[in-house]
């Protein structure tokens, strides 16, 4: 190994095993989340957990309150300005699979005390938070720049190998 | 025929009246006060989410196994297409959904996603005469193409101009729209196609009365974000398919100036006289014409046997 390399090594190891300051506390971070909700249309998308920890100072805007920081945001710190780090931090633990389903829309009627009735799905959440954020920060903004499409999600929008053939007329308005 | 006695006449007229007052004061309860099922469901559409992925229209066209369609649903170009009096894109009956762009002066396009609105008392129904259209205790506006005779009717009748007709079809033109995916959704409790595809968390499916609620919230939470309505709440008597928007409703092509009541209130005043005029009219005329007629009568047979008086003579 040559000693350039055996440098770079122990520089990472050292950066690695710095507290993160303002961070998540008390967390073992992941450095990858792999996203693949929508495998049957998509690849799954990789998410580089430790390259958003580097560019992004504040962990409540993906976290919300849940990983020991006080939020930002004045309206959530009325009743979120705990530093406890929550059992759950995962983005699934709150935003439902499948937000829609007559199991989830009973259960979410009858707990009247519920303030938050308006939690978007988990692909809602996934897309609305990392979509909002790439477009004002300048980030990749097209859906195969995430992950890219399978071959039935080509069948599933007509494109691609299944894209329609011939000169059709087309709507009739 | 019997002779009729005056009478009778009177008494065969005030039975009409009795009954034709009966039936309209039924109807004047029955309609204007229907505000939508209690356990109907429904969809908010936030504009301020939507990117114009076309998801939801690739997601309608496989749920309801429609024809191929001109171009691939992830062709953005279609947002260019311009129809006759510059009318950007409609449903038609091999798209039941489309959503269109609206280029914006400041700030980026807003999107606008067009389907049936599945109205709390819909127009379409009230004006076909074949009974072909539902309103079913889930919310869906359905229809049973069968019966249909192809009257285009509801297309006139229905003010966001949703019903389409399949002109294309030489041996089955029936009119074709959203069923809110009732036949192998709704009745099963799942969402639509388009709501479980839409990436962005534009719809949320629910019960209406608590979309009202989320609708409401949401506007108060994000006041900068929102115009100050819920377009849909009360249009045309209400809609089980509601609308948010950051720009106001009438440069994404919303009608304004739709009317609160639902379009039946309108015909009501109407069709409320039909039954007392099938009714009272008959007889009242008969009444007429027996009575303006039975001089004639008399005078007929008086010179009758004048006539005979005059030949014996």
């Amino acid at each position: 190994m040559k000693p350039f390399k055996i440098l770079a090594f122990i520089v990472l190891v050292l950066a690695a095993s710095l507290p993160l300051s303002g961070q998540a506390r008390n967390l073992e971070l992941p450095d990858t989340v792999m996203l693949d909700q929508l495998v049957h249309l998509y690849e799954g998308a990789e998410f580089d957990h430790e390259y958003h920890t580097e560019i992004v100072d504040d962990c409540t805007g993906c976290h919300h309150h849940s990983v020991g920081i006080p939020t930002t945001n004045g309206k959530c710190a009325k009743c979120h300005s705990s530093e406890d780090v929550l059992d759950n931090v995962a983005c699934v633990d709150c935003h439902a699979v499948e937000p829609f389903s007559a199991d989830y829309l009973s259960k979410k009627e009858a707990d009247k005390d519920a303030y938050h009735q308006d939690i978007p799905g988990l692909k809602a959440a996934y897309h609305l938070n990392c979509l909002n954020c790439h477009i004002e920060a300048g980030g990749p903004e097209g859906c195969e720049d995430c992950h890219e499409r399978t071959e039935l999600g080509n069948a599933f929008y007509r494109s691609g190998s299944y894209a329609p053939k011939g000169d059709k007329p087309g709507s009739a308005h | 025929m019997e002779k009729i006695t005056r009478r009778k006449f009177i008494s065969v007229s005030l039975g009409g009246a009795a009954a034709g007052a009966f039936v309209l004061s039924g109807k004047a309860q029955g309609a204007g006060n229907f505000t939508g099922y209690p356990e109907g469901m429904g969809v908010l559409v936030d504009l301020t989410r939507c990117i114009g992925c076309r998801t939801c229209e690739a997601a309608c066209n496989r749920e309801q196994g429609l024809p191929e369609p001109a171009l691939p649903f992830d062709d953005t170009s279609v947002f260019d297409q311009e129809f006759h009096g510059g009318q950007k894109r409609r449903t038609d009956e091999n798209a039941f959904t489309v959503v269109n762009r609206y280029d914006q002066a400041e700030g980026g396009p807003v999107y606008r996603k067009i389907q049936c609105n599945h109205c709390n008392e819909p127009a379409c129904l009230t004006s076909c005469f074949v009974n072909a259209y539902t309103k079913t205790k889930e919310g869906a506006v359905i229809y049973n193409s069968k019966v249909c005779v192809g009257c285009r009717m509801c297309m006139t009748a229905c003010p966001f101009r949703i019903p389409a007709y399949a002109y294309s079809s030489a041996t089955n033109p029936v009119i074709r729209k959203c069923i809110f995916c009732y036949d192998t959704r709704l009745k099963y409790g799942k969402p639509p196609a388009c709501i479980d595809a839409c990436p962005q968390g534009v719809l949320t499916f629910g019960h209406r009365k608590n979309l009202v609620k989320i609708a409401h919230e949401r506007i108060r939470a994000n006041s900068d974000l929102y115009v100050d309505y819920v377009y849909g709440e009360d249009e045309v008597g209400g809609t089980a398919w509601m609308y948010l928007s950051g720009v106001p409703f009438e440069e994404v092509d919303f009608d304004v100036t739709m009317q609160k009541k639902p379009i039946l209130n309108n015909a009501q005043d109407f069709l409320s006289q039909v039954p007392m005029v099938l009714a009272i009219w008959p007889a009242l005329f008969l009444g007429f014409h027996r009575l303006s007629t039975r001089g004639e009568e008399d005078g007929d047979e008086n010179s009758n046997l004048s006539n005979r008086e005059e030949s014996q003579s």
